[in-house]
């Protein structure tokens, strides 16, 4: 009973909370109300038994909204005054589709027969478990995300970048140190 | 008293404990300070509280257009999060709440300390505080991977999250011994996330105190005492983790723990006022391309270690 | 706590996201209506582990979805970065010519 509680909370908190991203008049508020939703999702994981995942995860999505909010800023460039802002198109379509598949999705969520439970958790250390299986049978796994976290880092900085190799280090890649707006702490 | 009773009465006692740390590391402060200044050590310990009494009684100041609310739990935010880092760390035989990934809570709870900081910067409505809020979150990015990995490696060695078994897989060795390396990251971790010493660019004086800028009377008090209880509460965590928690001859765990946290914590004050300033954007560079593979080295070094030990 | 209940919460942080990836013009709120569906897609796996299949293997899905998500997240803010610095602006309606 008490754990229904607490889950309906922690359910309305998320969903008011990802709702309001998009109704409050601040880019930072909509940025913190995107991660209350976010710690609310990890506590719920945490009432799954999932103890390491849900702490990842509120811990990633902390960080993840205060570097968000940096960009937020830096494009649209308002200050914390709060302003009323509604920057939609197709608002009226964008919510009867968003309605219609919510009807769609928890229509099925509710009449699928869904088999039973499958096993039990058993009582050793899930997150040794996991960790033995991400590295043991199921390398693979490991073996494709970690190209792809790889490949992610270099897209970014590669995208992102506004100077390349030729305007850092002269069009002989000759100077001695780089040619920096800021320079780094080690001169590289 | 029972232990169950004790373990009741540890949940009152935690806050107070850390809060008698905190004051006691801003007592020595404030004595190192009045000592370079000439006056006498002692006027200087009595500072911390005589600028609470003065702060309770201030005036509350409000920005034009500030964003209350978000200012408001930012300055909240820091003494909550010491309290409930707190939560995770062993004081002899008691412990808050001994969970099974007690080690990436702390982490988790310090990279809150990035969002707070970033929404004092914010609500202000200043520039300075805001300067404040962008220089702490360019030092919080260049440090957070070194701490990751100086947490991981206690957790490898003992092989485990737990911090009371982290606490007990230091019985025959202290890991500071053969982890040198992690003990110095995240002791300067420690520093930079309470946004002091060296890494105080967030809250210095060329920025015209830049998030503690606009804020004054009980908001300050809060942002403050809140930087003294993260140090406080990781000094006492850099004990569970590499200066072997409790343990210690003849006298009761809890002793030697409080002991060892003050000791720490009078080393980061002491230390800490030897350095000046270190600037984020020099930060980034050194740390990801010096601190990093050290760390990382680090860790391979302890991770051979327990494999080859079996 | 039954796998309906916590499913329909999923459905409802998902189509929440839906409508704030369908509507907004920001691009960067665009993610964040990305990140909100995410979020249901997280809540939901872990709900089918926690009572359909709980062994750990099961798991591994939860943690390839973190790490698309951290994937979208980074190659979505360097294109706004690109889109700002090269046409000044952060609007996905000024952004869909590919040329001029």
């Amino acid at each position: 009973m008490l754990s229904i509680i607490i889950f309906s909370a922690l359910a309305i908190v998320a969903v008011v909370s990802g709702i309001a991203v998009f109704r409050v008049d601040s880019m930072a508020r909509a940025t913190y109300a995107l991660a209350v939703s976010f710690v609310a999702v990890g506590v719920m994981l945490l009432m799954f038994d999932l103890d390491y995942i849900g702490v990842i995860t509120i811990l990633m999505m902390v960080m993840e909204m205060a570097i968000m909010a940096i960009y937020m800023i830096m494009f649209m460039g308002m200050n914390p005054a709060l302003m009323p802002m509604s920057m939609v198109h197709n608002n009226r379509w964008s919510a009867i589709l968003a309605t219609g598949t919510f009807l769609l999705l928890a229509g099925g969520a509710v009449l699928v027969p869904w088999p039973a439970r499958s096993g039990s958790v058993g009582t050793e250390d899930l997150t040794m478990a996991l960790g033995e299986a991400l590295m043991g049978s199921k390398m693979l796994v490991m073996l494709t995300v970690s190209p792809i976290l790889f490949a992610t880092i270099v897209a970014a900085l590669v995208l992102a970048n506004p100077r390349g190799r030729y305007d850092r280090w002269g069009d002989n890649l000759q100077r001695a140190t780089p040619d920096d707006p800021q320079q780094g702490g080690l001169g590289k | 008293m029972t232990g169950e009773g004790m373990n009741q009465a540890w949940v009152l006692l935690a806050p107070v404990l850390l809060g008698a740390i905190a004051l006691a590391g801003a007592a020595l402060n404030g004595a190192l300070a009045a000592r370079a200044e000439g006056r006498p050590a002692l006027s200087g310990s009595a500072r911390p509280m005589l600028e609470v009494v003065r702060l309770m009684r201030q005036r509350r100041r409000v920005t034009v257009a500030a964003d209350r609310l978000l200012w408001r739990i930012g300055g909240m935010a820091l003494l909550v999060i010491a309290l409930l880092k707190t939560a995770v760390i062993p004081f002899g035989p008691w412990i808050l709440a001994d969970i099974p990934v007690g080690l990436v809570w702390f982490n988790a709870m310090d990279v809150m300390v990035w969002a707070a900081i970033w929404l004092m910067g914010w609500g202000a409505n200043s520039a300075h505080a805001l300067a404040g809020g962008y220089r702490f979150l360019a030092q919080a990015a260049s440090y957070e991977l070194p701490l990751m990995f100086a947490l991981v490696t206690p957790a490898v060695a003992a092989q485990s999250l737990r911090v009371s078994e982290i606490v007990d897989a230091q019985q025959s060795l202290w890991f500071v011994v053969w982890m040198p390396v992690a003990f110095l990251v995240f002791c300067a971790s420690v520093l930079a996330f309470s946004a002091w010493g060296p890494f105080a660019t967030a809250a210095s004086g060329d920025i015209a105190g830049g998030i503690l800028t606009e804020v004054s009377g009980v908001d300050r008090l809060l942002i403050l005492a809140g930087r003294y209880a993260l140090l406080a509460t990781g000094a006492a965590f850099a004990v569970a983790l590499f200066l072997g928690g409790g343990a210690g001859p003849l006298l009761p765990e809890w002793f030697w723990t409080l002991v060892k946290t003050l000791a720490v914590l009078a080393v980061f004050i002491v230390v800490s006022r030897r350095f000046s300033g270190v600037r984020p954007d020099r930060l980034a560079e050194v740390a990801w391309v010096i601190g990093l593979p050290i760390m990382l080295l680090q860790t391979l070094v302890v991770s051979i270690i327990v494999a080859v030990r079996g | 706590m039954t796998l309906q209940l916590v499913l329909v919460v999923a459905a409802a942080l998902f189509c929440v996201g839906l409508y704030g990836a369908l509507s907004q013009q920001v691009i960067v709120m665009v993610m964040m209506g990305l990140e909100l569906m995410l979020n249901g897609v997280i809540l939901a796996v872990g709900a089918f582990w926690w009572f359909l299949a709980p062994n750990p293997d099961g798991l591994l899905l939860l943690l390839v979805v973190i790490a698309a998500m951290t994937v979208e997240m980074a190659m979505g803010f360097a294109i706004a970065t690109l889109l700002h610095r090269s046409k000044e602006t952060d609007m996905t309606d000024m952004a869909t010519e590919l040329s001029g």
